[in-house]
């Protein structure tokens, strides 16, 4: 099962406040179908490319097939732009 | 691919890089450089208001002009609804990007393109484009980002509803968005602190500054395509977002990438070049167009004005026990300026339990804000790092004793989600106090700073091939516009693996139709990610050698290993076959040898950053000295070391310039005053003392060499090193930027009033 | 309007060009000769991106009108190095890493030759205070004054 952290205004906007969660996903994009499931209308976010993905730490563009092991952590961050 | 040590031989060296030679010569073609037969020029008409209504564009006497080949207007541009495209790693919305770059209905800042015209010469489109009568319906406009938030603020965009809000507002304001992050609980962690600083910060908008004004040669060609030469970082984004703004196919633009003259963030969106191909278009000929260094100031995306409060609490042995910041940044004309960066990266060289960090992005009639090198981090890192600074001295402590208390480590848990792996952030501050400038003497006048910064980095798309030719030379071919030095990276790290002479490589930077898709030259990432991928096409070429070597030689190719450049056979007496003689004999074993790699990089790994600056203050004319200056970063490996000590010296000269001098200046008008190099103005040479570095390389575990991003974080530090050393010096903390002469006499004068 | 009729000396070769009166120096050098080596960055005279040696001085070729390089010599960047020989203040620029994006290079390197034509064994603040007027933006300056410092030297016949 993977470590979801939610956090900011993903988690106050869908779960109230800060979470973590176990969701047993097999990538990235399983793991968005899952959340819209427990999360009605998240997947709309995740859609809208607004957010990147930290997988274990590491910040990871468009991550969809990005595979999620038992014990990886994820984090949903604003996506950041370098310059 | 994971690092892995081994003894390099020219990885870590210092060679001239193959394109050097063009560059020092002027032989080296950047945008403006570039020229087709028959081309027109193009002028872009732009508002001179803050903020207007477009009531008509009469274009019939500029067109009646002899010698004007197409003009274009707003209505010409197809309407394209709000989409964020993924631009490499940022993402941008389409409709304002189209809107920024030729208005519709409203002008929204001084500078903002509402017409463009195309002539057979310089003089007679500037005359077109005077010719242009435009009704304007002028509306009062707001430039300061708190004059914004408020109210009653003329209000730029009527569908704009703060996002981020617990209830969706039903009026119309500036403020995009609000967004908020949080860990543990503020409230109760204050309580148990002793010692509280609360301050409010405030920057002026600054720009990029790159010596390189934009310029783009379009041709469009009867087929329906178009070809694109321009210096960009992202010339992949030039052609998807100028495919997105004219409703283009991506296939039917090519993009070639010229030489690029500095960009730091500036040139990874489009300006000119949507419309030079909409102009090519109507005019059925080549059309060029550059902008004036006016232009680039007036028009183009400098970073955030920004306003900003923290609030930080800790206990008497310097430990941190609640941090809050509000950050209140400008996005310009549209929404997207980087505080949601800002919000994230301000805190994180810190392991925090309660903490809150809010953000707004909020609308004015600037130009567009863009992205600046860390985007939003150096603003977080000013107001952060002078509060440390004040605590550190409310709390009679040596400010890096401070920071090194509370410094994120591995296993801390940042405040936008992730928990950190190794990370150079305790390295980093070791070595700032072991530095001899560190305990070097001050005299009358003078005082020193510290400052920390933090920067992401990233990784993404990144594409290469190797072709290795018939005489053992080899041809790099990528797709990353080279800034600052890249092509002898990847010459280094390709010749590194092959184990050949450097001087056997020569490396091209592609355009959009040659190889694929690379995100820009800019998040820190080309020497990465584009590393890793150069990296990744030799192993694929050695694989290819050693096969060969094998059929030749008649052995198995597990038993051939590579190095030094030549396949060796490890049983038997089957002997060497070196690069030269396998390539010369490849048509024949199977064909010419190419290696390709295309990857989305992970594991760009943060950079952390501690800068130390000595200045000496004027008393009577506030004059600011930079004295010393040393840059103490983490690296990871360092594949050409020059590069990478002009990454850390350039970015802290751009910060001590956004310290003390660097503004946009707005009249009462909303007009930029000082759109040109005298009044906007840069560090020069007899600025600057010499810009130390110390490169702490602990390497990268996630690339082959061991390589992290660079580039960006040298200018998260130096704004709050600056400031913290004036303080230092004259016992005046300064809380806006920049701090001019002007600025800190009147600080001093007024701190002798106060004595008196 | 017609143009104005320029007899001059671009790098030691006779030329001549036809331009417009208010066309700059630097608008010839560039549109009319094909030597894109010399930048325009502000067409201000701020940036040192199009310097240029006019009878010998150093001067922003922005500031100089097309029609005032009548019967004068003119040399740029492209006249710096001897056919494959780089020059010294070249040579070293390359050596140190002195350059990033390469913009402010060609400005740079005339206006550093111009130095060392004159003063041969400068200072650390001379050098400063002389490219004080060729902005750089990428480099904070640091490698090029050790890289003019360097070919200073070279100059001088010392080994650096």
């Amino acid at each position: 099962m993977a470590r979801i952290v939610l956090t900011g205004d993903l988690a106050r906007r869908f779960a109230g406040k800060d979470t973590e969660i176990k969701v047993a996903a097999r990538n990235v994009r399983h793991l968005y179908q899952l959340l819209d499931e427990l999360y009605p209308g998240m997947g709309e976010v995740f859609a809208s490319r607004a957010l990147a993905v930290a997988i274990d730490g590491d910040i990871v563009a468009d991550a969809y097939l990005e595979p999620l092991e038992d014990d990886t952590e994820v984090a949903f961050l604003p996506a950041i732009r370098g310059g | 691919m994971t690092y892995e040590p081994k003894d390099l031989k020219v990885v870590g060296t210092r060679p001239v890089r193959p394109d050097g030679v063009d560059k020092v010569t002027g032989r080296a073609n950047f945008g403006a450089d570039h020229a087709l037969p028959g081309q027109l020029v193009g002028k872009v008409l732009r508002s001179p208001y803050a903020h207007a209504r477009i009531v008509s564009i009469d274009t019939s006497k500029a067109e009646a002009l002899a010698g004007v080949k197409s003009i274009i207007v707003g209505e010409d541009m197809q309407d394209i609804a709000h989409e964020l495209s993924q631009s490499g790693e940022s993402a941008i919305d389409v409709h304002d990007l189209s809107l920024n770059v030729l208005a519709r209905g409203k002008v929204l800042y001084d500078g903002h393109a509402l017409a463009a015209v195309a002539a057979t010469s310089a003089k007679i489109a500037d005359d077109a484009i005077a010719l242009i009568d435009v009704t304007y319906d002028v509306l009062p406009h707001v430039v300061d980002v708190d004059d914004a938030m408020k109210p009653d603020a003329p209000v730029l965009h009527d569908d704009m509803f703060t996002k981020g809000l617990e209830e969706t507002p039903t009026t119309a304001s500036n403020i995009a968005s609000r967004m908020e992050m949080a860990m543990g609980d503020v409230e109760e962690g204050f309580k148990h602190a002793d010692v509280i600083i609360e301050r409010s910060y405030k920057t002026k908008a600054v720009h990029q500054g790159y010596i390189e004004p934009h310029a783009v040669v379009a041709s469009f060609g009867e087929d329906g395509s178009a070809y694109v030469w321009c210096s960009s970082q992202g010339h992949f984004a030039v052609r998807d977002l100028s495919a997105k703004v004219l409703g283009m196919d991506s296939s039917s633009i090519r993009v070639i990438p010229a030489e690029i003259g500095g960009g730091f963030g500036g040139k990874t969106t489009v300006y000119l070049e949507p419309l030079a191909i909409a102009l090519s278009k109507r005019a059925g000929r080549p059309v060029k167009m550059t902008m004036t260094r006016a232009e680039v100031f007036r028009a183009t995306g400098p970073t955030p004005a920004t306003s900003m409060d923290v609030k930080i609490g800790a206990t008497k042995d310097g430990k941190i026990v609640a941090a809050d910041c509000e950050f209140r940044f400008h996005a310009g004309a549209f929404a997207g300026s980087p505080v949601g960066a800002a919000c994230m990266a301000g805190l994180t060289p810190y392991a925090l339990e309660n903490a809150r960090v809010v953000g707004y992005d909020v609308v004015s009639n600037t130009c567009k804000s863009g992205a600046y090198r860390a985007p939003g981090a150096p603003n977080g890192a000013f107001s952060v790092e002078s509060a440390m600074d004040e605590l550190a001295t409310e709390l009679k402590m040596d400010p890096i004793e401070l920071r090194h208390i509370n410094a994120a480590e591995e296993g801390t848990k940042a405040i936008y989600g992730p928990t950190f792996k190794q990370i150079g952030c305790k390295d980093v501050l070791v070595a700032t106090r072991e530095h001899p400038h560190y305990k070097s003497n001050l005299g009358p006048n003078q005082g020193r700073g510290i400052a920390s910064g933090f920067w992401f980095n990233v990784g993404g798309q990144s594409n290469a091939a190797i072709n290795v030719h018939e005489d053992g030379t080899i041809t790099v071919v990528e797709g990353s516009p080279d800034i600052g030095g890249t092509r002898a990276a990847m010459a280094m790290m390709a010749a590194e693996v092959l184990g050949i002479d450097y001087d056997r490589v020569q490396v091209v930077v592609a355009d959009t139709a040659s190889i694929g898709h690379t995100d820009g030259t800019g998040g820190s990432r080309v020497t990465f990610a584009t590393g890793m991928a150069v990296t990744n096409a030799a192993e694929d070429v050695v694989t290819q050698l050693r096969t060969r070597a094998a059929a030749t030689m008649g052995v198995d190719v597990d038993d051939v290993v590579w190095q030094d450049g030549a396949a060796i056979a490890t049983k038997g007496d089957a002997g060497s076959l070196s690069l030269a003689e396998i390539a010369a004999t490849a048509a024949r074993t199977g064909g010419i040898i190419v290696g390709r790699s295309s990857i989305n990089a992970k594991g760009a790994g943060p950079s952390f950053a501690t800068h130390i600056c000595d200045v000496e203050v004027d008393p009577e004319t506030g004059y600011i000295e930079i004295l010393r200056y040393t840059s103490i970063q983490d690296v990871g490996k360092a594949i050409h070391p020059s590069y990478v000590e002009g990454q850390m010296q350039g970015g802290a000269v751009q910060g001590i310039g956004w310290a003390l001098n660097e503004e946009y200046f707005y009249n009462e008008d909303g007009i930029l005053e000082n759109p040109g190099f005298l009044d906007y103005r840069m560090p020069v040479a007899s600025d600057l003392p010499k810009i130390d570095t110390v490169m702490v390389e602990v390497p990268n575990p996630s690339h082959p060499f061991g390589v992290r991003g660079v580039g960006e974080a040298p200018l998260v530090p130096p704004l709050a090193a600056v400031v913290n050393a004036i303080e230092d010096a004259t016992g005046v903390r300064m809380t806006e930027l920049p701090v001019t002469p002007v600025k800190m006499l009147a600080a001093l004068d007024a701190r002798k009033e106060a004595a008196e | 309007m017609s143009k104005i009729h320029v007899t001059t000396t671009v790098n030691g070769d006779p030329t001549e060009f036809l331009c417009e009166p208010q066309e700059t120096l630097l608008d010839v050098l560039r549109d009319e000769l094909q030597l894109t080596g010399s930048k325009e960055g502000c067409a201000s005279g701020d940036c040192g991106a199009c310097s240029i040696e006019l009878d010998g001085r150093l001067v922003c070729s922005c500031l100089v009108l097309g029609a005032e390089a009548d019967g004068r010599e003119i040399e740029t960047v492209e006249s710096i190095a001897d056919g494959e020989k780089l020059h010294p203040v070249q040579a070293q620029i390359l050596e140190h890493g002195a350059l990033q994006c390469g913009f402010c290079t060609p400005g740079i390197i005339v206006a550093a030759k111009a130095l060392l034509d004159r003063n041969p064994d400068p200072t650390d603040t001379e050098i400063r205070y002389w490219l004080a007027g060729n902005l750089c933006r990428c480099t904070g300056y640091d490698k090029i004054i050790n890289a003019v410092q360097d070919a200073a030297a070279d100059l001088r016949g010392e080994a650096s």
